[in-house]
């Protein structure tokens, strides 16, 4: 009888908080789409730019399944390979044909190398020359780039989201629950310096948590580390900064910490989805659009420059930009949503 | 008690969540260094009115004017000592790092900030335990430090939501002594209670129930209109004449 009330009770509790019902019913459903999107998308079709005496390769390697993009220049060519537009350039250097991989992601190194073994085969037993061995070459990253080294840039970025993202979040969540926001609220306090100030104390500590992080990542486990350190802390910070102020804000719309922790499944987990982690190009569209409105997607692509291409301010700049105006954004509405609290 | 302007001044105040009014047509004025007694039952609307007083809520119609300015206004608050219903403390920190928190946004610093914190821990009889973590505080302590909060920058005004649940009766007896002592300093003090004897001690009393205002008198008057014997019979009285 006691096992019975027990259960009861149980349910009755779920069916009184309609939200944490939904999100046991509908967030796996959610999570399990996103990871078939992702999972399920084509096989990688790699960018390969051919140029100059090249350009023959073409029809062989589009038979592969990749995109050929022919420049008039190898200059033109590796300009785009730079900018990442391109998976591998091809050049002919005589008669052997030089292959450049961008190298920055391993699961696209891999589909040039398969498209061109099977090209360049294909062309000599068509043609009946000599062997041609192709010379090849990484811009970014090297041949033994390990699977770490892609992913650890953007793993970086998705752990310091969620951590301070929750954190943040159950502590500004306490202090409603508590009544020490209603108590904050009796006091001359203006709501902008609620909000300010929760930035300024979570800040100091993500800034050494940032810096810990960076730290530990690139000497104690290794990852390629190709730019400037510098850059990897601000960029780091700026996505605490991203994940506290989101946290906070949301968690005006929790009623305890259980309805914070449901906010994973939603806010977190497909940021991780559409963060770069897998590659996006095989994405619908609108699901690419939908990663541009997230954080993490901007602070793992800064980090991946830097850290994996060596890149410098201007390519991170736009991503610096967005960070900033992501965590703006979010104290902005942080301060009208305390509004619900205290009309002035 | 009439000495010129009205501390308080509540005119017409309603105040509903969607379709429910908690609070039907309140108009009552709180005079100057008297203490002001709210009494009800739990759900009568007495926290709702002292979020308007204290400017946290609006109202939905009517207006609340504390000491002559209309509320909510932000400047006002640094006017009112407010001690909240739940403790509303940082259970992770110290007394003392409550204290000083509270003390800085209220603007007190320095060496005036420290004695305003001795002063008030004073007051509740919580000198010896300043140093000590607030989730170490037993629940009447906890009540206290709240109390000795909401009298850190020395308000006119002090609003206070049920001051003395879990209090017990020779503590309750000397923060009733203090709060005379603040009322003879010129504090005007508005608290509400469930208690009838503690409305008792107050100057005047307003008594509420589900949102309407029954009576506001001297407990004196209040018993000898009604002819009864205790406060409790007063109150049942005119929730009775009500209906």
């Amino acid at each position: 009888m006691r096992v019975r009330a027990i259960t009861l009770r149980i349910l009755q509790q779920f069916i009184h908080d309609k939200r944490t019902m939904a999100l046991m019913f509908i967030a796996p459903l959610l999570v399990l789409s996103l990871m078939s999107l992702v999972f399920n998308g084509d096989a990688y079709e790699p960018k390969i730019g051919v140029s100059g005496g090249a350009v023959p390769f073409t029809r062989a390697l589009e038979a592969q399944n990749a995109t050929v993009i022919a420049y008039k220049s190898a200059d033109l060519g590796t300009a785009a390979l730079q900018e990442s537009e391109l998976d591998a350039l091809i050049t002919l250097n005589g008669t052997t044909p030089e292959v450049m991989l961008e190298g920055s992601n391993p699961t696209a190194n891999r589909a040039v190398m398969l498209a061109l073994t099977a090209a360049t085969r294909n062309l000599q037993s068509a043609g009946g020359e000599g062997q041609v061995q192709p010379q090849i070459s990484y811009l970014y990253g090297a041949e033994d780039m390990k699977t770490i080294d892609r992913f650890g840039p953007i793993m970086i970025g998705v752990f310091v989201f969620f951590f301070v993202f929750l954190i943040a979040g159950v502590s500004f969540l306490r202090e409603r629950t508590t009544g020490t926001l209603e108590r904050l609220l009796s006091t001359p306090l203006k709501r902008w310096e609620i909000v300010l100030g929760y930035v300024c104390g979570f800040g100091i500590f993500t800034v050494f948590q940032a810096l810990l992080i960076s730290w530990f990542s690139i000497q104690v486990l290794g990852i390629m580390m190709a730019g400037s350190f510098g850059y990897v802390l601000l960029l780091t910070l700026l996505l605490s900064m991203s994940a506290l102020t989101l946290g906070t804000l949301l968690s005006a719309y929790a009623a305890n910490e259980l309805q914070m922790i449901q906010f994973i499944p939603l806010i977190i987990v497909p940021q991780i989805f559409l963060s770069g982690l897998f590659p996006m190009d095989t994405l619908p569209l609108w699901l690419q659009r939908v990663g541009l409105a997230t954080p993490i997607y901007y602070g793992s692509e800064a980090l991946m420059n830097i850290m994996i291409r060596g890149k410098g301010w201007s390519a991170i700049a736009l991503d610096v930009y967005a960070l900033i105006g992501f965590s703006l954004l979010f104290m902005l509405l942080n301060v009208l949503a305390l509004r619900k609290h205290r009309k002035m | 008690m009439n000495q010129g302007h009205p501390v308080i001044a509540v005119t017409h105040v309603r105040r509903a969540f969607g379709t429910k009014e908690v609070l039907k047509d309140i108009s009552l004025q709180v005079e100057q260094a008297e203490t002001f007694g709210i009494l009800g039952p739990s759900g009568s609307g007495k926290t709702t009115l002292v979020k308007l007083l204290t400017g946290i809520d609006e109202v939905t119609s009517g207006q609340v004017e504390v000491l002559g300015a209309q509320m909510p206004k932000l400047s006002m608050l640094q006017q009112i000592g407010y001690m909240a219903q739940s403790d509303a403390l940082y259970t992770e920190l110290s007394a003392k790092e409550n204290l000083e928190f509270f003390a800085s946004l209220y603007g007190l610093r320095g060496g005036n900030r420290t004695r305003r914190i001795a002063d008030v821990m004073e007051v509740v009889n919580l000198q010896e335990h300043l140093r000590k973590r607030v989730d170490q505080y037993s629940g009447g302590m906890k009540r206290r430090l709240s109390l000795a909060i909401a009298l850190l920058h020395e308000p006119p005004l002090l609003i206070l939501d049920e001051p003395t649940v879990g209090i017990d009766p020779v503590l309750r007896k000397s923060i009733w002594k203090e709060l005379r002592t603040l009322n003879g300093n010129g504090t005007t003090i508005v608290l509400t209670t469930h208690v009838m004897d503690e409305a008792e001690k107050c100057d005047r009393l307003a008594m509420i129930r589900d949102g309407q205002l029954l009576a506001v008198d001297t407990p004196a008057d209040l018993l000898r209109n009604t002819g009864a014997a205790s406060m409790e019979e007063a109150f049942l009285y005119y929730g009775g004449a009500r209906r």
